[in-house]
């Protein structure tokens, strides 16, 4: 552990070196009502030890693209048409099922939003984490399970021999997540996956899971990728953002770049909906109620066969006629800050209108 | 713990009670007992010694006192006397109990081995050729009656063999005793594992969409040790259930099977006792296999508990 922890510290995660490179990722999913492009055409890097949020709505493709990583998206009917995604190099879609099966929990992994669920009642948590351990590392039964229970005092729940012995449903839902922390970060993974790992929980409960997660992230060395739709939880924890919608990446930057000046509409409008307290207090007296919190119109569009154009434009207060016809290019528009927006430059600084 | 065994045991002796009333009772409404018969269809027997069979053997007097004699009797150790040939019913039982047991052990055996792998198989295969071909295989076992089956077993094996394999009471050695009981249980448990596959194909369905599953593959976990660590353990309560229903109503398939394959067994005894209206004979070998009944529901009870740590038999 110290090895690593020296290794971070070593080289700052702007000159550390890539771990994971997605590139033209494309999941889709053959219903049939049509193909569900779930994730088109993403692409992005990860350093080591780099803090990554992916935001956007539910049904956007967040998931979806943590979930093709992993090559775990449900096959039928989903299915990884295209892209590579390379970890420390080697393409993960090119791995046989055994070879890709070491890299599952142990050189990369994941925390899923449901801690009720997500662990398997009928065994005991101990056993969970430790056939982790097993799985990857050539130790015994006995060593495995001594560390599971390392993990779980790393973690920080309490009385961690006692508690690893216990099952899931003797477990509170923040304990169950930290022990899906510990299960996730068991094998020093080099990318760590959290999807919505504080939805179900909760708000107390919340702010201490994410900083456990951070905080060992630190510790080992992790690099983290970030799923939520909470801009709360990007602002308090990621670097950089990657904004999707509708299955795209529609704007990445760094995170006091995009919420200082958020160039894709979809972003501003994002932002523009988070309740700010400052603005609620000082109007609460004469006209709270006239003050409504600004919202995104409409909904989410279903992923079927959706139409050419930009899928953001029939929300979009500043769709023309070119966003209903092509698709936007992905530009860079200042270094590392790109948007996939016909309008980005015109509309630069609209957040705060 | 305590409380709890308590009251499955008041609940024993309730059950083995009202088995032993319905038992009695049902007896004494089919027509005739065994002097009848001696008297009226083999005509072996005259009037008067029709009558004196009938005080021997206590069948003349009133109902009541009749089954409080068999119930007494029981409580002291004696089971009474077989009518047919007037051994002690125990010994009759116990003669024939070794064979009738390996029989049905190899049968539950036969529904575990060959129904959980292949429920799980056709689960993983869903939809799939396996599956499939399963689906109708084991529709079709649960249309064929095991008498058809075991009728066409034997028509088979002389047709190729020339003869039939024939269970004696004397088989040389345990494994041909093993081969020649294994016929018979793979036809009983034809049936039954093809329940078993339908069911465990359904509980590993349902267990399979999951979320742990996921965080176990997620995990590195290779495929096997998905469908039998992580799948089964969650979706085995159910065939649980059913292996202890299949086992309860074991004996009414092996008083067929019995007949068919000519296995001096218990099934086969109980229909002979039945029609020579031995009470005896079919009063204790019913109230024995109601005892077996609640014993093998007890155990599947007690495996829930085991399996499933959110199971706990409490006040």
């Amino acid at each position: 552990m110290e090895k690593v922890a020296e290794k971070v510290s070593a080289d700052t995660p702007a000159t550390a070196k890539t771990v994971l490179e997605v590139e033209g990722l494309k999941t889709y999913f053959f219903v049939r009502q049509g193909v569900v492009k779930a994730v088109d055409d993403i692409s992005f890097s990860l350093k080591a030890g780099e803090k990554l949020a992916i935001v956007g709505e539910s049904g956007c493709g967040k998931s979806m693209t943590a979930l093709s990583i992993l090559r775990l998206v449900p096959d039928p009917p989903g299915r990884i048409v295209a892209g590579s995604i390379k970890l420390d190099g080697k393409d993960l879609l090119k791995l046989s099922d055994a070879e890709m099966r070491k890299i599952r929990g142990n050189q990369i992994s994941m925390i899923f939003q449901e801690p009720m669920t997500s662990l398997n009642p009928v065994w005991s948590i101990g056993n969970q984490i430790s056939e982790a351990v097993m799985l990857h590392q050539n130790v015994s039964r006995h060593e495995a399970f001594d560390k599971a229970v390392e993990m779980l005092k790393l973690v920080k729940i309490p009385e961690p021999s006692r508690r690893a012995r216990e099952y899931p449903h003797q477990l509170s839902g923040g304990m169950r997540q930290r022990a899906m922390t510990a299960m996730a970060l068991a094998c020093n993974p080099h990318v760590l996956l959290a999807d919505e790992p504080t939805t179900a929980l909760d708000v107390t409960i919340q702010a201490q899971i994410l900083d456990l997660i951070l905080e060992l992230q630190e510790r080992l060395g992790t690099a983290v990728v970030l799923i939520t739709h909470d801009l709360g939880v990007v602002a308090e924890t990621a670097k950089r953002v990657i904004v999707m919608y509708g299955g795209k990446i529609v704007e990445e930057a760094a995170v006091e770049d995009l919420f200082e000046n958020p160039l894709h509409p979809y972003t501003q409008g994002l932002l523009a909906a988070v309740p700010h307290l400052a603005a609620l207090s000082t109007q609460a007296g004469e006209a709270a109620s006239r003050n409504r919190l600004k919202e995104i119109p409409g909904i989410v569009p279903a992923l079927v066969n959706l139409p050419k154009g930009c899928v953001f434009a029939p929300r979009c207060p500043h769709a023309s006629d070119v966003c209903r016809n092509e698709y936007p290019p992905y530009e860079m528009k200042q270094p590392g800050h790109g948007v996939a927006c016909w309008h980005a430059g015109k509309l630069a600084g609209g957040a705060h209108a | 713990m305590g409380a709890y065994l308590v009251r499955r045991t008041v609940l024993f002796f309730v059950t083995v009670l009202g088995v032993s009333i319905l038992i009695f009772g049902l007896m004494r409404i089919v027509p005739g007992n065994i002097a009848d018969i001696l008297f009226e269809s083999s005509g072996f027997i005259d009037q008067v010694q029709k009558a004196k069979i009938e005080a021997e053997l206590g069948l003349d007097k009133p109902l009541l006192q009749q089954y409080l004699s068999w119930i007494g009797g029981l409580a002291k150790g004696d089971f009474g006397f077989s009518y047919m040939s007037e051994r002690p019913a125990t010994a009759e039982i116990l003669a024939r109990l070794p064979v009738t047991l390996k029989l049905g052990g190899l049968t539950l055996f036969f529904t575990v081995l060959f129904g959980i792998p292949l429920g799980v198989w056709s689960a993983v295969k869903q939809n799939g050729f396996v599956d499939n071909t399963l689906r109708v295989v084991t529709l079709s076992a649960l249309s064929l009656p095991s008498f058809w089956c075991g009728l066409l077993v034997l028509m088979f094996a002389v047709h190729v063999f020339g003869t039939i394999p024939i269970y004696s009471n004397e088989p040389r050695g345990v494994w041909q005793e093993l081969a020649l009981l294994s016929i018979p249980a793979l036809v009983v448990g034809f049936r039954s594992s093809a329940l078993i596959v339908r069911l465990t194909r359904s509980s590993m369905l349902e267990v399979m969409r999951q979320d742990y599953i996921r965080t176990a593959r997620a995990k590195g976990a290779s495929e096997s040790s998905i469908n039998y660590h992580h799948a089964l353990k969650n979706a085995i309560l159910p065939i649980i259930t059913l292996l202890g229903i299949e086992a309860s109503h074991l004996l009414g398939g092996l008083v067929v099977i019995e007949t068919v394959f000519n296995i001096p067994g218990l099934g086969r005894y109980l229909v002979e006792a039945i029609r020579w209206r031995d009470y005896p004979i079919v009063q204790n070998l019913v109230l024995f296999s109601a005892f077996a009944v609640v014993i093998t529901n007890f155990i599947v009870d007690m495996l829930y508990a085991v399996i499933d740590p959110r199971i706990k038999y409490s006040d």
